[in-house]
């Protein structure tokens, strides 16, 4: 883990609302595991004042990419940051998703929805690289927001589903891996919490790793901001922090 | 003699920054990224008798220059604290505030009477701010008579000096500084946080699942400044300062209002190494103002008779 002001490689837009940041950086000599995050600070003053926790989309020599979406104040201006200007970014947080659970010749289904996407093309590109047959399904809310569709058919055979209908499968992910004639070995997932909460109770695979989101103040596990439950003890006092200790968790582990 | 070293009641500073309680953990994440013996102190987590799990997510919510928080003071418990995080703490060459809270006057004691006695803690942070917990707390905090009568209490079972950390929702807080006084502390932490809330402009409800949260960071900074120059008037005990503090040029303010050292809270979530910058940077400050040691920057806003070289930039 480092803090360091990383250049902008790129800053483009690759679908509505969603912008792909390619960064270069000493820290991403330190990224390993698909699924970690960073914690960008996009403003110098006050306002606004945290950092934000962007997963990582890829790692490639020296550069990484993340991907985010412009929602707010913090996102808008970190979208309006132009080629050559310096991001602070603290990085690599949290444990990513195991590659290693995943044999050559076993079939991974990694199953992303909106920005839940992107952590998936490194996954994709790991998992493949060792002999995992990946197939992907991600999931969007229309045509227009829909991005990494080729990026991540560059590893696997690639399902689309958007809610209106109008790209791909009209509905959920869950409704295309319903229909999936292939039965997974694994099953990886980043998204909303509704979609990670369904795809735990599919039972889908053998093992099942999901990716959490939850607001955080200082990512690194000091605040106790983004703590959940853990399933074995749903009410008591034992606890994970998702910054820390996830943001990715086997299935089973932590309350949903 | 350093320029930044600080004698207070328990504790022989090196320098007086310290990560304010609640924004540091017991110091294991951030020992990853520096050398905590570097600090001035360290004040860990709020400790209560029994493990808390705290509040429901989400607990934290952004507003320009400051966030809201409401965890809850969660923390591992009593036995835990004292039986693993201080321990581990050792390893370093820095003395610990061991911050205390509890639902009721003996949940209190009980705390105080064992951290006390842990070998690295050099003095106790009796929390009675807390807006984020139901029982216990704030509750204490805002009555004078009560803050009193559990100061005093803490104080008969503690090994060492005891700080009262004060809350700033309030609209006399020297009257409960006094108070504390009175009831034997031997110190002021201020200040806790400020009760806010923020309202999601879609769903219509506030973004907090304890609907209201504790507000802190460079927005309150003049609240803190003015309590803290108010209170350091009116009492002989010292203060420790924070609130919103982010640079060395606001440990200097907190001075200069009547803070005897200074904790920073938030600033660490935005930059994880602003404790040792600010370390580093306060003698070039010092130097500015034709300072010989931080201490002489005490209460210098309202000494007569006691003014500051002219600034030499």
């Amino acid at each position: 883990m480092r803090q360091e002001n990383c250049k902008i490689v790129s800053n483009r837009q690759i679908a509505e609302n969603i912008f792909e940041l390619v960064l270069e950086g000493k820290l991403a000599a330190e990224m390993n595991q698909p699924g970690q995050f960073v914690h960008v600070k996009v403003a110098d003053g006050f306002d606004p004042l945290l950092r934000r926790p962007i997963s990582i989309a890829s790692i490639n020599d020296g550069l990484f990419t993340i991907i985010y979406r412009r929602q707010g104040k913090g996102t808008s201006l970190l979208a309006d940051k132009s080629t050559g200007m310096t991001v602070d970014v603290l990085g690599p947080l949290g444990n990513g998703f195991p590659v290693d659970e995943a044999n050559p010749g076993q079939t991974a289904v990694l199953v992303g929805g909106g920005v839940g996407v992107p952590p998936m093309y490194e996954l994709a590109k790991q998992l493949a690289r060792k002999g995992v047959k990946v197939i992907s399904i991600i999931g969007f809310q229309s045509s227009n927001a829909v991005f990494y569709e080729k990026e991540l058919a560059e590893f696997g055979e690639v399902y689309v589903a958007t809610v209106d209908g109008s790209y791909g499968r009209k509905g959920f992910v869950t409704d295309i891996i319903n229909g999936l004639e292939v039965q997974a070995d694994i099953v990886f997932a980043c998204g909303p919490t509704p979609m990670l909460r369904a795809i735990e109770n599919g039972q889908y695979a053998p093992k099942t790793y999901l990716s959490l989101e939850e607001r955080m103040g200082c990512g690194i596990g000091a605040c106790f901001a983004c703590v959940c439950h853990t399933q074995e003890d749903p009410k008591g006092f034992t606890y994970k922090k998702v910054c820390s200790d996830g943001p990715v968790f086997q299935a089973g582990e932590v309350v949903i | 003699m350093s320029s930044l070293s600080i004698q207070l009641p328990g504790l022989n500073l090196k320098n007086p920054v310290m990560p304010a309680s609640g924004c540091f953990g017991f110091g294991r994440e951030f020992s990853q990224l520096y050398d905590l013996s570097m600090l001035g102190a360290i004040m860990v987590k709020a400790t209560t008798p029994e493990p808390r799990f705290g509040n429901p997510t989400p607990r934290v919510a952004e507003t320009p220059g400051g966030m809201l928080n409401a965890i809850g003071l969660q923390n591992p418990g009593l036995e835990k604290v004292f039986n693993e995080e201080l321990p581990w703490l050792e390893q370093f060459d820095v003395p610990i505030i061991a911050n205390i809270a509890g639902s009721t006057e003996d949940d209190y004691v009980k705390v105080a009477e064992q951290l006390s006695h842990a070998p690295n803690v050099h003095a106790l942070e009796l929390n009675i701010s807390c807006p984020n917990v139901k029982t216990g707390g704030i509750a204490f905090g805002t009555d004078p008579d009560m803050a009193k009568a559990l100061t005093r209490k803490v104080k008969n079972v503690s090994e060492v000096p005891v700080y009262v950390k004060l809350s700033p929702n309030v609209s006399d807080i020297v009257k409960v500084a006094r108070a504390v006084e009175d009831g034997g502390a031997d110190g002021i932490t201020m200040i806790n946080t400020l009760l806010g809330m923020r309202i999601d402009l879609m769903t219509g409800q506030p973004i907090l699942a304890n609907k209201t949260g504790g507000l802190s960071g460079p927005s309150v900074k003049p609240v803190a400044i003015r309590m803290i120059y108010e209170v350091s008037q009116h009492v002989s005990i010292p203060i420790i300062g924070m609130g919103g503090i982010q640079s060395a040029e606001d440990v200097i303010e907190f001075f200069l209002a009547g803070a005897s050292a200074a904790a920073v809270g938030t600033q660490n979530f935005v930059d994880p190494f602003v404790c040792p910058k600010i370390i580093d940077e306060l003698p070039e400050w010092l130097a500015k103002l034709g300072a010989d040691h931080i201490s002489e920057l005490t209460g210098r806003s309202w000494k007569k008779n006691e003014r500051l070289a002219y600034y030499r930039p």
